[in-house]
């Protein structure tokens, strides 16, 4: 559905978004990941039309963007980062402009209407101006716009930035819900959010594609040792933190062990195992033999704030891995 | 077209919905009735001074009253056109909805050519606000019409340009301050070129003060229809909306 080659886009001082290329398939949800300036939005940009690429090729559904915008325009909906509203419009108003500026016949509009507002939960807001909107309505109303037209592909950028926790689980959900009738591209810098939502991710970063791969498998290949969250209780006079620091060290396949909180009698650490080790059974038992009480033992995940550190590091301190090279496709 | 017309009900109702266009409309209603009142005054009180002196010599409404009026309406509108324009492109570039136009499936030259016809239905509102005073010459006299509609269609040239080029200036930034005193600023000068004809007769003195839009209009409020002036002001509004393609293009290129 979206097919990316060779992706670049030099502005007049840096380049942006630097030899990227990817693909995506009908009905997918991708998370665009990177840090703030990592050339998101421009590649955004650049797959709705906005900007022309430097060089390389994009297509949406067959069409590419410097050939045939109007055609591409067609088949995208999209969610700028700040949503494109006008605060003196009605809602009901702003997405009918929408709408027709979408190309939806006339007689079909208020039904469209109707069928977003109801999905995007905006049907109470609808008579109301949105300068008046609270950020978390503004959002719905420029997610209804993205898909006014029932587009084939959706980008939206950061959709959730802004809002708060509740607004941005239901948006989550939304996004969700969209998957399947749409292919879907969200970019965001907030990890979860990809976990969350995404089937799979593509990080960028400095204008250059770091990986691209499904989000358990991202997980899968960093997690080369195992860490372990453990949680002892010392029941009176039983022995000190150190105690417990030292005997878990000297657990078979332990390679390291952080000392994270202690306070009245219980004390916590992080547990690292040796490449390919499973010491959770040997760490229990140490514990309760040594006669302390174990309150708490679970499997620490890598997260992608940890991938993500270690693929941007990696790119930079050794190029033994060249994943973006090795992924792509 | 269908999409020119879709941009255009949308800049017009929010020229509407905000206070600019009752403002602009205000504006014009003050000043061009001073004017208006002023110069039926002055009219008023020539003609019995005429009669009084025994000389009945007959007064022309259409030069006397109209004919300045119209001049006046010109350089009135000279002011008020860099307020519509300003926030034409300006204010879409400002709050990100240009992102919403330029990535809907419509032209480059549609978005303009909507947002132009809006400003220019806009100035005609304006406008509009002059006819009443004119009406009133015709409860209380016989003015000539035809020269009156010409005068009009002047104005709309005349404003049709400035418009198109306040619309390119619009479109060089984002925020409608730098947008409107720019545009004031190349209205004043276009309006004051014409000075130079009367220090220079020089070729190049002579090519500055034909780019003077007021130099073209004062045959319109003489009721004189001149193709030579119809096609400057024509062709600067082709300019006006060219060189805003122009620099929306670059927008994309530049971003």
């Amino acid at each position: 559905m979206i097919k990316v080659e060779g992706l670049t886009k030099r502005y007049a001082r840096n380049v942006a978004v630097d030899n990227i290329s990817f693909e995506v398939e009908k009905g997918r949800i991708v998370g665009f990941l990177g840090p703030n300036g990592a050339g998101k939005t421009t590649t955004m940009r650049v797959l709705t039309c906005f900007l022309p690429p430097t060089a390389g090729t994009v297509s949406i559904a067959g069409f590419d963007v410097l050939d045939q915008p109007l055609e591409v325009k067609k088949r995208i909906g999209y969610l700028p980062e700040t949503p494109p509203l006008y605060p003196e419009m009605e809602v009901e108003e702003y997405l009918k402009f929408v709408g027709k500026l979408k190309g939806i016949p006339t007689a079909e509009l208020n039904r469209r209407v109707n069928e977003v507002t109801e999905r995007c939960a905006v049907g109470d807001v609808k008579k109301k101006l949105i300068g008046k909107l609270s950020k978390g309505y503004r959002q719905r109303v420029g997610l209804a716009q993205a898909i006014i037209h029932n587009p084939d592909v959706l980008v939206l950028d950061e959709p959730t930035s802004g809002l708060d926790p509740k607004q941005i689980i239901d948006t989550r959900e939304l996004i969700r819900s969209l998957a399947g009738d749409h292919t879907i591209i969200l970019s965001t810098h907030i990890l979860s959010e990809v976990e969350h939502s995404c089937e799979r991710v593509i990080i960028i970063s400095q204008g250059k594609l770091v990986a691209i791969d499904s989000v358990e498998n991202l997980t899968n290949r960093l997690r080369g040792s195992e860490s372990v969250a453990v949680e002892v209780e010392l029941p009176g006079g039983s022995g000190s933190a150190s105690d417990v620091h030292q005997r878990l060290e000297q657990v078979a396949g332990v390679s390291r062990v952080i000392p994270r909180d202690t306070r009245d009698g219980r004390c916590s650490f992080e547990v690292e195992s040796l490449q390919g080790r499973s010491v959770r059974a040997d760490v229990a038992r140490a514990v309760v033999n040594s006669g302390w009480n174990l309150s708490e033992l679970r499997p620490v995940g890598f997260s992608l704030e940890d991938i993500f550190l270690q693929l941007t590091a990696s790119e930079t301190s050794d190029s033994k891995e060249p994943a973006s090279q090795r992924d792509v496709q | 077209m269908k999409n020119i017309l879709i941009i255009c009900k949308k800049e017009l109702k929010s020229y509407f919905a905000s206070p600019i266009a009752y403002l602009l409309m205000a504006i014009f209603a003050v000043i061009f009735g001073f004017f208006f009142y002023s110069a039926t005054a002055i009219f008023v009180v020539r003609g019995m001074e005429s009669q009084m002196m025994g000389r009945g010599m007959p007064m022309d409404v259409n030069e006397w009253v109209i004919r300045p009026l119209l001049m006046n309406a010109s350089v009135v509108g000279l002011f008020l056109i860099p307020m519509i324009t300003m926030r034409l492109f300006a204010e879409e570039k400002r709050s990100g909805t240009i992102e919403l136009l330029m990535t809907s499936p419509v032209r480059d030259s549609e978005i303009i050519l909507g947002k132009w016809l809006a400003a220019l239905i806009m100035y005609m509102c304006v406008l509009a606000i002059s006819a009443i005073n004119i009406g009133i010459l015709f409860m209380y006299g016989k003015p000539d019409w035809k020269p009156i509609l010409m005068g009009y269609l002047g104005l709309l040239l005349q404003g049709g340009c400035l418009l198109a080029i306040g619309s390119f200036i619009s479109t060089t930034t984002r925020n409608q301050i730098i947008a409107g005193g720019a545009t004031f600023a190349v209205c004043l000068l276009l309006w004051v070129l014409d000075w130079v004809s009367a220090y220079e007769q020089a070729a190049w003195a002579k090519v500055i003060s034909y780019l003077s839009v007021v130099t073209h209009f004062e045959p319109f409020s003489k009721g004189v229809l001149d193709t030579k002036d119809v096609v400057f002001y024509v062709s600067m509004i082709f300019f006006g909306l060219f060189l805003t393609a122009r620099s929306m293009e670059s927008l994309r290129w530049r971003a």
